[in-house]
């Protein structure tokens, strides 16, 4: 089977924005983004790469994503290829303040998960109306 | 007289449509994802499949992430028919606001015609990083022989 449809449903280069010092295809990870009155939060699908693999960074009100993945499958050649693998690579401006302190991410079942907290004064208030 | 190739006109239209159909599979899907939105471009075959082999064994790869093992199941049918099974669960609180929801989630399944016959007993899969590999060992018409030539 051939080789030339390779790869689908993985698209590459979609949001680079500047170029990489790298050669090589980079694909732009699928992400859901949701946000609550605490934080933002961040899922991407990043499969096959390793949890010291990362390279998460944000910086300027921007939040770039990397996650390095290592080349795998056949020696030679394959005998049906879908998909093409390489690193991931994403980069989001975040509109709130975020308390960049308390930043965390965790790496399951190939999915990123970044937690982007609301500084305190960029979270909601409800303001009581008070009768006079 | 005896005919210097034997033509099987049916075993090349088999092989023919055989062809067409995978070629369908990967243009339209045969189940895909039930698409919570309809923007998301997951129309073709879910999951991509590479494959690949070497003398004793096939492999076949697919990028599964946020599925776990549990909602995973594979199967060998006859000598050459892969499935693989599953769902992607949702993910996320219901009361929140979204910014960006482009990771479909649903059931899947693709059934895959495998090019060599395997062994259905002697298949291994491994799911790391949400990367499933499946391990399939040759049958044994499929293995290369060795063919030792004998000395007179």
């Amino acid at each position: 089977m051939k080789s030339s449809n390779a790869p689908t449903r993985k698209e590459s280069n979609e949001l680079m924005t500047t170029e990489a010092t790298r050669g090589g295809t980079y694909y732009t990870p699928r992400t859901d983004i949701y946000e609550t009155e605490e934080e933002i939060v961040f899922s991407c699908d990043m499969p096959g790469v390793k949890p010291q693999d990362f390279d998460i960074r944000f910086e300027k009100g921007q939040l770039t994503l990397h996650g390095k993945v290592a080349p795998r499958g056949p020696s030679a050649a394959y005998l049906q290829q879908e998909y093409g693998i390489g690193d991931f690579y994403r980069s989001f401006t975040v509109q709130p303040e975020i308390d960049v302190e308390k930043i965390t991410a965790e790496y399951r079942n190939g999915v990123l998960t970044v937690h982007l907290p609301k500084q305190e004064r960029a979270k909601p208030r409800k303001i009581t109306v008070q009768a006079g | 007289m005896t005919p210097l190739m034997r033509w099987e006109p049916f075993q090349e239209l088999q092989r023919e449509m055989r062809r067409l159909q995978r070629e369908m599979d990967r243009i339209f899907g045969r189940w895909g994802f039930e698409l919570p939105t309809a923007a998301l471009p997951f129309a073709a075959a879910y999951p991509p499949v590479n494959v690949w082999e070497d003398e004793e064994f096939v492999y076949a790869e697919a990028e599964l992430p946020g599925v776990s093992m549990d909602n995973l199941e594979i199967t060998v049918t006859g000598t050459n028919q892969l499935t693989i099974k599953g769902e992607r669960k949702p993910t996320g609180p219901e009361k929140a606001e979204w910014h960006r929801r482009e990771r479909a989630f649903g059931a899947f399944e693709r059934i895959l015609e495998l090019p060599v016959p395997v062994d259905p007993a002697k298949v291994e899969a491994r799911l790391e990083n949400g990367v499933l590999t499946i391990k399939m060992a040759k049958g044994a018409e499929a293995r290369p022989r060795k063919i030792v030539v004998k000395a007179e």
